[in-house]
């Protein structure tokens, strides 16, 4: 399946930033920053076999646990630091935030939007925690434990000083069309490029 | 010139003089090697594989005395070290007793073994003989140097050392320092050694070697290369016999036997003096300043290893991360201790062959 929301989150990213991708899976999203002319970066991923992948492709990864936050890395060592479609799975979304903000100049996080108008009616209906294409598994069976919305994600930069910079809703990762208005209710993906308030340029 | 051998023969390289990190020079030195696979015309598919504490210059295939290579399952045709790509090399550590110069090599000065005369060696001065030899071969640059345990710190120093040859790092089991806890190990087979009265303050070469001391040693160290769980599943309280307790200081348990069975194979093919030497070695390595690395690099940590443990590696990552070297992590699920580096093929190839594609290029 072609994802439209890797291909926006690429386009975000210039030429010669240096990135770390946390959760970065099979290395999707690095080896097209690679094509794209992007050569600084590194990923954090927690299982084996997609380290196993990501070498074989030739990128440079780490296995660790995010939720373990950035420590070991020097403020501002990064001028992007990429969270896709992860935030819903960490056990302390407020301290990976923290971290990346820390670490890095900007964030990209990106998410699927609880706030979505078929997700509102499949709960208004049926009264049963929504399954739907982009959220496709069962309460018991799924790894989401931090499911939000792109207007909690919002209000969550707002209370702590963590300034907007992008948003992007998705319709959907498959046609990678932006919404315009009502994002929260039309956008199946939110993607946040966020920074430290006290680093807004003028 | 270097022709594919279906048996490996071992080889030797003579250096006429090697000065060493104490101060004395070494003169001559003799290195074992092995090689596999086939230099190519441009000279950049090699790479020099550094083997662990008891291993030796023969890694790879069968050799003519019927024994398998130390990293059999990793070298050949199609394997992790892909012979029909490159160029693999490895040599006997300095120090060591499988055909390069050590403890029990004749002291040109005397005619006799050195003995205890032989000078106290460091991990720099072993991969300043192996870059002789490599120097002698007629390569400039080496697509990997890779090593397991103490094999892995000398990978390390290459990196360190030689940051304009080595192209990539691969380092398994291994750390930037041995531990406390390695270095006391170390030291109580050492103690073990030297108590054994054949030991002689080393001038044994005439008579009986400290087996019993040597052996023990051994047995200490191969607990450290084991994990509780792969002791647990391997022997659990099996009794030799099956039929109850001896009630007698005698080996009930198989691990008992087990572990004399290895100390006792170990004497017949190893120096006690060596064993001091490279344990010595090992214990001395601290490479605190890694800012020289330019090689790309993959370094491997195996869950149950407690001699190198993954926190050991991570914290060797972390410092490499942080000096923005390209440095790629793994900790690979294993029950198999430190040994996991010789015994975990399908992972470690998967890591290995991937890596080596990308620096080498498909």
């Amino acid at each position: 399946m072609q994802r439209f929301d890797q291909d926006i989150i690429v386009n975000l990213i210039p030429r010669g930033a240096r990135v770390l991708d946390l959760g970065c899976g099979n290395g999707d999203l690095l080896t097209k920053l690679k094509r794209s002319g992007v050569s600084d970066i590194r990923g954090v991923e927690i299982d084996d076999r997609c380290i196993a992948a990501c070498v074989r492709k030739g990128l440079t990864v780490f296995q660790g646990d995010i939720d373990e936050g950035l420590s070991d890395y020097d403020d501002a060592s990064f001028d992007y630091i990429v969270l896709n479609q992860t935030l819903q799975v960490v056990h302390k979304p407020t301290l990976v935030i923290q971290e990346m903000l820390r670490v890095g100049n900007r964030a990209i996080v990106s998410f699927p939007n609880f706030g979505y108008f078929r997700i509102r009616w499949y709960i208004l209906t049926k009264g049963q925690m929504p399954k739907v294409n982009f959220l496709p598994r069962d309460w018991y069976d799924t790894p989401n434990i931090h499911l939000s919305t792109i207007s909690d994600f919002q209000a969550f930069c707002r209370t702590r000083n963590i300034a907007i910079e992008r948003l992007i809703g998705l319709k959907s990762c498959a046609t990678g069309k932006p919404v315009a208005h009502f994002q929260n209710l039309l956008s199946q993906v939110g993607i946040f490029v966020i920074m430290s308030e006290r680093e807004i340029p003028n | 010139m270097y022709v594919v051998d279906a048996v490996p023969r071992i080889q030797h390289y003579t250096i006429d003089a090697l000065t060493l990190d104490c101060g004395r020079t070494l003169s001559p030195v003799q290195v074992a090697y092995e090689t596999y696979g086939q230099l190519d015309a441009a000279k950049d598919n090699a790479i020099l594989l550094m083997h662990a504490l008891s291993g030796s210059a023969h890694a790879g295939f069968v050799n003519d005395t019927g024994e398998q290579g130390w990293w059999y399952d990793f070298i050949g045709p199609g394997k992790a070290l892909d012979t029909e790509r490159y160029f693999i090399i490895c040599s006997n550590v300095l120090g060591g007793c499988s055909g390069s110069t050590g403890p029990g090599s004749i002291d040109p000065a005397t005619g006799h073994p050195y003995g205890l005369r032989f000078p106290v060696i460091t991990i720099g001065d072993m991969i300043r003989a192996q870059k002789c030899l490599i120097d002698s071969l007629g390569i400039e640059t080496l697509s990997a140097v890779i090593g397991g345990s103490i094999g892995g710190m000398q990978a390390l120093q290459w990196a360190v050392d030689y940051p304009d040859i080595v192209r990539s790092a691969v380092i398994l089991a291994a750390a930037n320092r041995l531990s406390a806890q390695g270095i006391a190990f170390d030291e109580v087979g050492r103690q073990a050694i030297m108590a054994d009265p054949c030991w002689q303050n080393g001038d044994y070469y005439d008579g009986t070697p400290p087996r019993t001391g040597l052996a023990l040693a051994r047995m200490i160290g191969h607990i450290t290369y084991l994990s509780e769980e792969s002791m647990h599943e391997k022997f659990g309280r099996a009794l030799k016999g099956g039929d109850g307790y001896g009630y007698k200081f005698s080996e009930d348990f198989e691990v008992e036997s087990y572990l004399h069975y290895k100390g006792n194979r170990f004497v017949e093919r190893f120096d006690a003096n060596s064993y001091l030497y490279i344990t010595k070695a090992m214990d001395y390595f601290d490479l605190p300043d890694l800012t020289l690395i330019k090689s790309k690099m993959l370094v491997i940590s195996f869950s149950s290893d407690w001699l190198f443990p993954p926190e050991r590696l991570k914290a060797l990552v972390r410092t490499l991360r942080r000096k923005r070297k390209d440095v790629t992590y793994c900790d690979v699920q294993s029950s198999r201790g430190h040994d996991a580096f010789l015994l975990e093929v399908g992972p470690i190839t998967e890591l290995l062959s991937g890596f080596l594609d990308n620096v080498y290029g498909r």
